[in-house]
């Protein structure tokens, strides 16, 4: 008898040991729950986090553009009673009125990790009697950088866009036959074609961002795209990416620009993430509960074998709170000891599946991280179910009445 | 053999008992009916009485595993009426010990370990003190040799000698045994009686056995017999008294 164990725990022990087949049938039960729900959770927040950088790569997670020029009809005077299509006016490049104080205002909220101003507008990219129509970006790099990671993304030269440089896709690149170092002409849709270097080439893994997106300097485009001193939008990056809405909402109320958060742009692909977090819970949740009732079942078996011994102890001095706890241990030591296999089952799922699911280049189809903390979670998770599914067998067991129970 | 004249302090006291079933109901039966029993120190009494005589249902309220519809109950001097569950039954372990038909060990456990249980559940951590006691409590009953063996392993006589040392174990002043050898054969039988009376003669220990055999019954110091919830005898047993005296 292991005297550094008081008496609900010594009993609890006893208790599971000499039920051992059934013991180490729940705990393979609860083991293999928690396996599913680590390996499905770790699988799933890597399949999204992935998903989200590669949607977040190239584009800030909220824009601020112009309000958009809207046909009014015509006030004053009497009303005339005629049949008119009103249509749409046709949207041309404006700048972000006062954009230096939006920006000051927008780096104030707590919630904003960066803010950068940009210019963009269309043009063509040329070499020899090669073109292409491109988007023309104009940035500043420190602040942009901070948002869209475009250095990490340069697979020649270097992120470098000063008055004569251009970073463009590998695409585009390939399109014109240029190289790091080559010269290219850029021109806006209308406007004066202005000669740059190419000081780097990016890859965002997007054959459509690869091949349309060029980057260079703000006053470039600025001057390119005729907005001197302007800037076509207003882009930043906050907190909590899942946030975004909430801070466009606060935004547009103080500002009365119009305000685009990646939640609203990428609608479907938000839905479709909700969707595969609510079906990832529901899947934990009916785990979890056919964990909690294999542990419960097992008891009330468990309780209604013992109840001559429960009886008896119960004769013996025992107080219906220790006949309570005597089981609940028993249901939190199966929910742990469940858990800690089913967590290094889990991790061992997760290797199996980085083993299995590369790219045809060898390299890993997506990173699955599996942090300490859902192992963490998922003991505690497991080890509270135990507690709680032991509940009802264990007060059943703590109000039997002795003398019934001895008699049978 | 404990001197009945001279223990006069009552480890139990009855007065008044009724204990009814259903009450308030159409099928409400009273099982006793106006129990007066008082047992003293180091007594040695047998309560008989035929099947539905209410033997049980005394014993469970004696026991204080159940709750008399009405009257009064005093372990120890202590009256019980008021007591709620937890007092109760740490009164219960401290003042009563239980030997019934099945020695009801706890499979789990060694001979030892199931005799250390009462004082376990009462003081909540083992200690060597506990030990100590329990080892003594299985020389006492002869066990000592089978301290390690579980329960299982021990046959039917030994397991009721553990089950005595285990009732002795938080040296309560009454043992309430149910017919302690009504699981036995005649050889064991005589065995474990032998030895509750040896307890009582050395401990001073009172013991209240139900039983439905009379030879049993013959060999205890006082008959108590219950016929229709009521006690209509309630006598010394002369037969063993004169034998003492002879003796």
């Amino acid at each position: 008898m292991n005297r550094y164990l008081p008496f609900e725990w010594i009993a609890a022990t006893r208790f599971m040991r000499n039920g051992l087949m059934q013991t180490l049938l729940i705990i393979s039960g609860v083991a293999l729950g928690v396996s599913v729900i680590v390996f499905m959770s770790a699988l799933l927040t890597g399949l999204q986090s992935n998903l989200f950088r590669r949607t977040l790569d190239y584009q800030a997670q909220i824009v601020i553009i112009p309000p958009e020029d809207v046909a009014r009809p015509l006030r004053g005077g009497e009303p005339v009673a005629e049949a008119a299509i009103l249509q749409p006016r046709s949207q041309r490049l404006r700048s972000v009125d006062q954009w230096q104080k939006v920006r000051d205002l927008i780096r104030r909220m707590p919630e904003v990790v960066a803010v950068t101003p940009v210019v963009s507008g269309p043009g063509f990219a040329a070499r020899g009697d090669a073109s292409r129509a491109v988007n023309i970006t104009g940035i500043e790099p420190d602040s942009y950088l901070r948002i869209i990671a475009l250095r990490d993304k340069i697979v020649a030269g270097h992120m470098s866009v000063s008055n004569a440089e251009i970073v463009i896709g590998i695409e585009l690149a390939s399109d014109l036959g240029v190289k790091v170092g080559d010269k290219l002409s850029l021109s806006p849709a209308s406007g004066a074609m202005q000669t740059l270097i190419v000081s780097g080439i990016f890859d965002f893994g997007n054959k459509g961002i690869n091949g349309r997106n060029v980057y260079v300097a703000l006053r470039v485009a600025q001057s390119m795209l005729d907005l001197a001193g302007g800037v076509s939008s207003i882009e930043l990056n906050v907190r909590d990416p899942f946030l975004a809405e909430t801070t466009a909402q606060q935004i547009t109320t103080q500002t009365n620009l119009q305000v685009d958060s990646w939640i609203t742009t990428n609608a479907q692909f938000f839905t479709a993430m909700s969707a595969q977090t609510l079906s990832n819970n529901f899947i934990r949740f009916f785990v979890g509960l056919t964990a909690a009732l294999g542990i419960a079942s097992v008891l009330v078996v468990s309780v209604v074998q013992k109840s001559k011994e429960i009886g008896i102890l119960r004769a013996m001095g025992t107080t219906q709170q220790q006949i309570l706890r005597v089981f609940l241990i028993q249901g939190g030591v199966m929910g742990l000891i469940g858990s800690l296999f089913g967590s290094a089952l889990g991790a061992v799922f997760l290797s199996f599946w980085r083993g299995v699911a590369k790219n045809p280049d060898g390299t890993q189809m997506f990173a699955i991280t599996a942090e300490p903390r859902l192992f963490v979670i998922a003991t505690i998770g497991a080890t509270l179910i135990g507690v709680l599914s032991a509940a009802a067998p264990a007060r059943r067991a703590a109000r039997l009445d002795p003398a019934v129970a001895i008699r049978g | 053999m404990a001197d009945i004249a001279s223990a006069v302090k009552p480890v139990l006291q009855l007065v008044n008992i009724h204990k009814s079933y259903g009450t308030g109901t159409r099928v409400e039966q009273e099982v006793l009916r106006g129990i007066d029993l008082v047992l003293r120190k180091g007594e040695f009494a047998a309560l008989i009485g035929p099947s539905g005589s209410g033997k049980s249902t005394l014993l469970n309220l004696i026991g204080l595993l159940d709750r008399a519809s009405s009257g009064q109950l005093f372990i120890d001097g202590e009256k019980t009426g008021a007591l709620d569950d937890t007092s109760l039954t740490r009164l219960r372990g401290r003042s009563i010990g239980f030997v019934f038909q099945h020695s009801y060990l706890l499979e789990e456990f060694t001979a030892l370990e199931n005799v250390m249980m009462p004082l376990l559940a009462t003081h909540g951590w083992p200690s060597e003190a506990m030990r100590t006691t329990a080892l003594e409590l299985l020389g006492r009953v002869g066990l000592e040799r089978w301290k390690d063996h579980m329960a299982t392993e021990l046959s039917g006589g030994q397991q009721q000698r553990v089950a005595i040392a285990r009732a002795l174990a938080m040296k309560p002043s009454m043992i309430l045994a149910d017919e302690p050898t009504g699981n036995l054969d005649t050889r064991s039988a005589d065995g474990v009686f032998d030895l509750l009376r040896e307890v009582n003669a050395r401990l001073g220990t009172s013991f209240l056995i139900v039983t439905h055999d009379t030879r049993l019954a013959r060999r205890c110091d006082r008959i108590i017999e219950l016929v229709d919830g009521r006690i209509v005898s309630d006598q010394p047993n002369l037969q063993v008294v004169r034998h003492e005296a002879v003796e």
